[in-house]
């Protein structure tokens, strides 16, 4: 039986759960608190085009200006702490639009500081696994950072907890899916993965260290949904658990 | 007023300047080389800001921007004065930034260009260096070359923000081995500090701590191994670091 790391909402230490078989993604999660607080306090890094398909939709694009050649290292982007959401939180709709794009991903939570690692050591640096919601503004162009569409208030729902790593059988063989109001809207795998999770973590600590507590998003997979006010936002991660959220427009 | 956060015998302290040299909370007085500087705030969320000087973004060939080109940057990045920055062996062009840091001082939300100042806690120097042999046209400036370990040296200090009359017009100059390579002013910011943090605070909430790393001007060359780099703004101070190997 899985143990999980949860925060619920009006405490500040964290509480370790047992769940039962099937309870992960159970409709009624055995959480009898409404909110739960992030289960992170570290930095939160993103990963962009990490999925086959979103780099094959691109594909003509790549060689063009202004991008010029395809991606070689991994390309990186920050959720800044206005961003972070528990699970159940709202995600305030801003003023100035009209739906949001839906960034399912599976957040890699570390251990210990990890730096400069080797794929073959990379589990021994994660603590475990959560679900995060990367909400952005829609656009198109991944030239410059996005940070007036990615650092929203609100915009990185993460939950409901953090699974321990063993819970999960084989990371880079997980279905991730997206339900709007119900109804099924993105379905992938982490099968379908550029860099599988230990290559991203050497990869990425090549270059900089990752420190307990900090969440390194795997990637978002390709035709993310959008979703509006009112809309409900599940997101099922196999193994992991499900994060929910509402939107809601700003008064 | 000036004031240092430094680590000294075990502890961690905030240090006033004084002619003396450092004062540490208990009065005692200590010596610039007998402490571990740190940067002087621990930053919550750190924007950047790419060709925010006109004669930068022309050096870098790029057209002056019509929105501020931000970036942010991660926790591990950040060290102090005195402290040291690798250069990595397969680099050919990493270069120093010398900017003004604002720190941000109290929770603003759409705060107007006419209240900004309000909103200012202090100022430090940054040296936001950049490793431009690991540029991708990805979220460009990516974190590969923007956020390393320790390649954001702050410092040496935090100054209050009524010790400084005009944070719009202060000499900004860097120096390497003693010889300068770089000198511009803050007056030539395409987006001024209050442009800034409206700019920020509308589409999202900023906290104290919060720091804005405002860019640099003209005159960023290369540095070697050995280098000693001093980066320094008028009425700041001089915010040393050293590229290693």
């Amino acid at each position: 039986m899985p143990n999980a790391r949860a925060n619920f909402g009006g405490t500040r230490q964290n509480s370790v759960i047992q769940l039962d078989a099937g309870e992960v993604l159970s409709e009624e999660s055995q959480i009898e608190e409404d909110i739960c607080n992030p289960p992170v306090t570290g930095m939160v890094y993103g990963t962009l085009l990490n999925y086959k398909g979103v780099l094959e939709q691109m594909r003509d694009e790549l060689h063009e200006p202004p991008y010029k050649a395809p991606p070689k290292a991994p390309i990186l982007y920050i959720k800044p702490e206005n961003t972070y959401l528990g699970h159940k939180g709202i995600i305030p709709l801003p003023n100035d639009a009209d739906e949001v794009v839906i960034g399912a991903s599976i957040g890699i939570v570390i251990g210990k500081k990890a730096a400069r690692i080797k794929k073959e050591e990379a589990f021994d640096y994660v603590e475990g696994y959560t679900v995060v919601n990367d909400v952005g503004l829609p656009h198109k162009s991944v030239f410059r950072p996005a940070v007036k569409e990615k650092a929203r208030n609100g915009f990185c729902p993460i939950g409901p907890w953090v699974i321990e790593r063993t819970a999960v059988p084989d990371i880079n063989d997980v279905e991730t899916r997206v339900y709007i109001n119900g109804q099924l809207e993105q379905h992938n795998s982490t099968r379908n993965l550029v860099r599988s999770v230990q290559e991203l973590l050497q990869d990425v600590t090549e270059f900089m260290t990752l420190n307990e507590g900090d969440v390194l998003m795997v990637g978002v997979p390709e035709n993310p949904p959008a979703a509006e006010n009112n809309d409900n936002i599940r997101i099922e991660v196999e193994n992991i658990g499900v994060l929910e959220n509402r939107i809601q427009k700003k008064v | 007023m000036k004031t240092a956060r430094v680590a000294y015998q075990g502890h961690v302290h905030y240090a006033k300047i004084t002619d003396k040299g450092l004062e540490l909370e208990n009065g005692k007085s200590v010596q610039e080389d007998e402490v571990v500087w740190l940067p002087p705030v621990e930053p919550h969320t750190c924007f950047a800001l790419g060709l925010n000087y006109k004669d930068h973004a022309s050096e870098l060939s790029f057209e002056a921007p019509e929105e501020p080109l931000i970036f942010l940057k991660g926790s591990n990045t950040f060290t102090g004065h005195r402290g040291f920055t690798k250069r990595p062996a397969d680099v050919t062009n990493m270069h120093y930034e010398c900017e003004l840091a604002v720190i941000i001082g109290k929770k603003a939300e759409n705060v107007s260009k006419e209240d900004a100042w309000d909103y200012v806690a202090g100022y430090t120097i940054a040296n936001d260096y950049a490793f431009r042999d690991y540029l991708e046209n990805y979220y460009r400036p990516n974190l590969r070359v923007k956020n390393r370990d320790d390649s954001t040296p702050l410092g040496p200090w935090f100054v209050s923000r009524d010790d400084i009359d005009n944070p719009m017009n202060l000499t900004l100059r860097t120096y390497i081995n003693g010889e300068i390579v770089q000198e511009g002013s803050t007056k030539d910011m395409i987006f001024d500090i209050p442009t800034l943090i409206e700019y920020l605070s509308d589409f999202m909430t900023l906290q104290p701590n919060d720091v804005i790393l405002t860019g640099t001007p003209k005159g960023t060359v290369d540095t070697k191994v050995g280098d000693e780099v001093v980066t320094e703004i008028e009425g700041l101070g001089r915010l040393k670091n050293t590229v290693i190997a």
